[in-house]
């Protein structure tokens, strides 16, 4: 039974040119620049040293503070810098990246002891997610959000459900497909150790309807375990949106500003599932992903199971190199991926794509004027008004923009898809709300020096009260050390009068 | 390696196009009009011709004096659509300023004094009707019966000429009420809607079009096509004539099951006039219509129950192109009130309550 998602689009899928490639593994190129942050949270710390000899699969960042994750040497070999290298942005900006020499050896380090047992297992939930945790895994769906702190959830949220997320509703990417198809049975496993972990009753599979050679495989496999089903979604952007995803597939809304583990579910996706298979049953930590390298100007378009760090030049060399016409390198799909700013970033754990673009396969053409078809409108899975958000950023409205909800969108860029007039509307929504992120953090900051001025102000009225009070009361006892002494003079003149009075009478 | 110019994602992108919309929308709307030129003849060839040349010249004067791409602009569709939807509208032996001064109009004062494509807040063709309507009642009301083209009551070139010239009027022969403009008229002589419409042609007559009346009045069949061409199409969505259509004949046919001697039947209202031609192609227009799926539907409805009053109660036989432009009016209401709910809130804006409620295990 499936539930009714608004809005989203259908898009020109072009999967055919990478999904009946099975997934081939690169050799170790000579040199890979592994990021220290290749999560959401906070970048992880450097725990080896320059000219240091890495194994295979040692940890060569440790998770940092609140939400990150461990960083693990993709092979072995030396360490021959730990600077600031390009990130796989379009922004070019660098970021603290370990560069290990590889030593072509690819031994591997001390792993953790695997657990081989069958269900249930013979650890506990708790120990499980720290060994998720420990092996560095994020949501290998483009989000790369620590796996374990999702674990974690049922400690703080009443989880009922986990769904697995199939969908790969992204144009070209072939990855998940390929990896439920050829490693149906491990991905399995990791679904079930995932459901262990969360003490779930519930687990579905989605998986979108363009995919039925996954679906078949993923059924076959997931008959081990009565719990787990596997459902048919509709091929319809974005229905991967976690919280889309969950609406179809149970009926729940997560609601806005919320994660899914407050409407009782957590949604993993199918490669994170094999990565926990991986991480328990042999102790090996996130060091490797498939990928898909597609695009009508790649000449080669595969999936290719790429060790972390290795350079998106080395990757499109293995994949044939580039046709010699114009393109645009994308990393991850072409709705909500990004441009990379050179083939020489490096490939992370959220990259499930490269592409490299033709013009005719971006189709932008030029700009036109808005005709108010409210395609937008209809398209938006969000439910918001793209049209009339444009309008007002347009204007330089950002607080009208913000009041009619331009800070509920996803970004899933569907609006712009489908804008006859090729407006980029979604880009308008991430500058608009880059812009209120920026203005809030700068009230905040405004609110703070206020509070703080405010609260030195009452200080140094407190203290002028007290030292008013103090030279008052000085005064007050000087003065009635001055009274007494009047009155102690008068009584005395009044003695010595009245003494003379006495002598005189 | 070359890169092409680095824009904001998404990298892929519908086929659609401004332009694309327009020529689908014009090509449905080519059965009905080769068939009202066909029963016109050459009067009304030459009415439409002029019609769109003079849309066409008009956007371009407006378009250069406006400092905007003329080449680019000038051919996306969007004038030859609204010059195209102007005739239509308009008495087919019209004379010949009649559809200059309505272009004018149309593109001048509807179109590009609010800023051109998109910023139009009315229907630039239903403005332009209005406006001639008002002003020319006598030659927006002279309708002619059918003759069509190799018939013998077909007017040759030449005499086509010298209508449409108005050197010469129209003969009085020639001339016949629409259906609509006989049961008004009948009704303001005492004759009863019962009465009347016994004599109009039968559904059947009124759907195929040979009847008389403007283009798009004729061939409701036609345009019905041509609707369900664009929808299949999704170039426009059910939303907004099935509300117009669904109001109007609910109207018509309540008000004819109460008084059957005042007000016409459910067929007549919704196969004569501009029903199904408003219904699909003008209040379905993109820039003046309502973004929302609910806002559509109550747009929809408004100019149905609207049109339906005009007939029925007001003193013109036909009112949709005052509808359209009323409700043009709200859609800014309409935009305003009738948003989408958004994704994990309520209507009112509020983050939905979580359902579950937190329970710590051990």
């Amino acid at each position: 039974m499936l539930f009714q998602v608004r809005g989203g689009v259908k898009l020109s899928y072009r999967k055919e040119l990478s999904s009946e490639s099975p997934i081939v593994r690169m050799p170790t190129p000579k040199r890979v620049c592994v990021p220290l942050q290749q999560h959401v949270g906070s970048p992880a710390e450097p725990v080896v040293e320059v000219g240091q000899w890495v194994g295979k699969g040692q940890l060569i960042g440790r998770a940092g503070r609140g939400i990150s994750a461990n960083v693990h040497a993709s092979t072995s070999g030396t360490v021959i810098a730990i600077e600031d290298r390009m990130a796989p942005h379009p922004s070019g900006l660098t970021q603290p990246t370990v560069v290990i020499e590889a030593d072509g050896k690819d031994r591997w380090a001390e792993l953790a002891q695997p657990v081989t047992a069958d269900f249930p297992l013979p650890v506990t939930p708790k120990e499980l997610s720290e060994r998720v945790a420990a092996a560095g895994i994020v949501g290998l769906g483009g989000a790369a959000f620590p796996s374990a702190v999702k674990l974690d959830m049922r400690y703080k949220h009443s989880i009922d459900t986990l769904v697995i997320n199939g969908a790969e509703c992204e144009p070209y990417i072939t990855c998940d497909d390929r990896l439920m198809r050829e490693a149906a049975s491990e991905v399995i496993d990791g679904v079930r150790i995932m459901a262990y972990a969360l003490a779930v009753q519930h687990v579905i599979i989605a998986i979108e309807a363009n995919k039925p050679k996954a679906v078949k495989a993923m059924r076959e496999a997931a008959k081990v375990d009565h719990s787990i089903r596997v459902v048919t979604v509709p091929t319809r952007f974005p229905m991967g949106s976690a919280q889309h995803l969950l609406l179809a597939v149970t009926g729940r809304e997560t609601p806005a500003d919320k994660r899914t583990a407050e409407v009782g579910a957590v949604v993993h996706n199918v490669a994170t599932a094999r990565a926990v298979s991986s991480a328990i049953r042999r102790g090996e930590p996130l060091i490797s992903r498939v990928v898909t390298v597609s695009g009508f100007g790649v000449r080669e378009p595969a999936n290719v199971e790429v060790p972390l760090g290795t350079s998106v030049e080395d990757l499109l060399a293995f994949c044939g190199g580039l046709h010699p016409v114009p393109t645009l390198l994308i990393g991850g799909g072409p709705m909500m991926g990004a441009t990379l700013p050179s083939v020489h970033a490096p490939v992370v754990k959220g990259t499930c794509g490269v592409l490299a673009l033709t013009a005719s396969e971006i189709n932008d053409g030029p700009q036109s004027p808005c005709i108010r078809c409210g395609k937008c409108v209809t398209a938006c899975p969000a439910g918001l008004v793209p049209v009339e958000m444009a309008q007002l950023i347009r204007r330089g409205d950002l607080q009208g923009a913000k009041a009619i909800g331009s800070q509920d969108c996803i970004a899933c860029g569907s609006c712009s898809f489908i804008c006859p007039s090729h407006i980029p509307l979604a880009h308008y929504f991430s500058f608009a709300n880059g812009k209120l992120g920026d203005l809030d953090r700068d009230a905040r900051r405004q609110d703070r020096i206020r509070s703080l001025i405010q609260a030195r102000n009452e200080r140094t009225a407190r203290e002028a009260e007290i030292k008013k009070a103090a030279s008052a009361a000085r005064k007050a006892a000087k003065a009635a050390a001055a009274a007494l002494a009047t009155a102690a003079a008068t009584a005395d003149a009044t003695e010595a009068t009245s003494s003379l009075l006495e002598e005189s009478t | 390696m070359s890169t092409l110019a680095n824009r904001a994602g998404p990298f892929t992108h519908t086929v659609n196009s401004v332009t694309r919309t327009m020529v689908w929308v014009i090509a449905a709307l080519v059965p009905a009009t080769a068939y009202g030129l066909w029963l016109y003849g050459w009067p009304a060839v030459m009415l439409f011709a002029i019609t769109l040349g003079s849309a066409l010249a008009s956007e371009a004067v407006m378009l250069a004096l406006l400092g905007q791409p003329v080449r680019t602009r000038l051919f996306d569709g969007s004038a030859l659509l609204t010059g195209w939807l102007l005739a239509m509208s308009l008495p087919p032996w019209a004379p010949w300023w009649i559809g200059v001064l309505g272009s004018l109009t149309a593109i001048v004062l509807g179109k590009h004094l609010f800023g051109g494509l998109g910023q139009n807040m009315f229907n630039p063709a239903m403005v332009a009707r209005v406006l001639l309507l008002i002003s020319f009642p006598v030659q927006l009301t002279m309708w002619v019966a059918p003759a069509p083209l190799g018939g013998d009551a077909a007017p040759s070139f030449s005499q086509a000429l010298a209508y449409v010239s108005a050197r010469t009027p129209v003969p009085d022969h020639m001339s016949a009420a629409t259906a609509l403009g006989t049961l008004k008229t009948e009704l303001s002589r005492g004759v009863s809607v019962a009465q009347s419409s016994a004599q109009l042609p039968p559904p059947r007559q009124l759907a195929i079009g040979n009847e008389s009346g403007s283009m798009g009045e004729t061939s409701a069949g036609l345009l019905l096509a041509g609707g369900l061409l664009l929808l299949a199409l999704g170039i426009i969505s059910w939303h907004i004539p099935v509300a117009l259509l669904g109001t109007l004949g609910a109207l018509a046919a309540l008000s004819h099951a109460l008084d059957p001697v005042r007000f016409a039947s459910m067929p007549i209202h919704l196969l004569s006039g501009a029903a199904v031609l408003g219904a699909f192609f003008i209040a379905t227009d993109y820039v003046t219509s309502p973004v929302s799926r609910s806002g559509q539907l109550l747009f929809g409805a408004g100019i149905g129950a609207l049109t339906w009053v005009i007939r029925a109660l007001g003193g013109y036989p036909e009112g949709l192109a005052f509808a359209v432009v009323l409700m043009n009016a709200l859609v800014p209401l309409i935009d305003r009130g009738l948003r989408p709910r958004v994704f994990g809130r309520s209507r009112r804006g509020k983050s939905l309550q979580a359902r579950t409620q937190p329970r710590i295990h051990i």
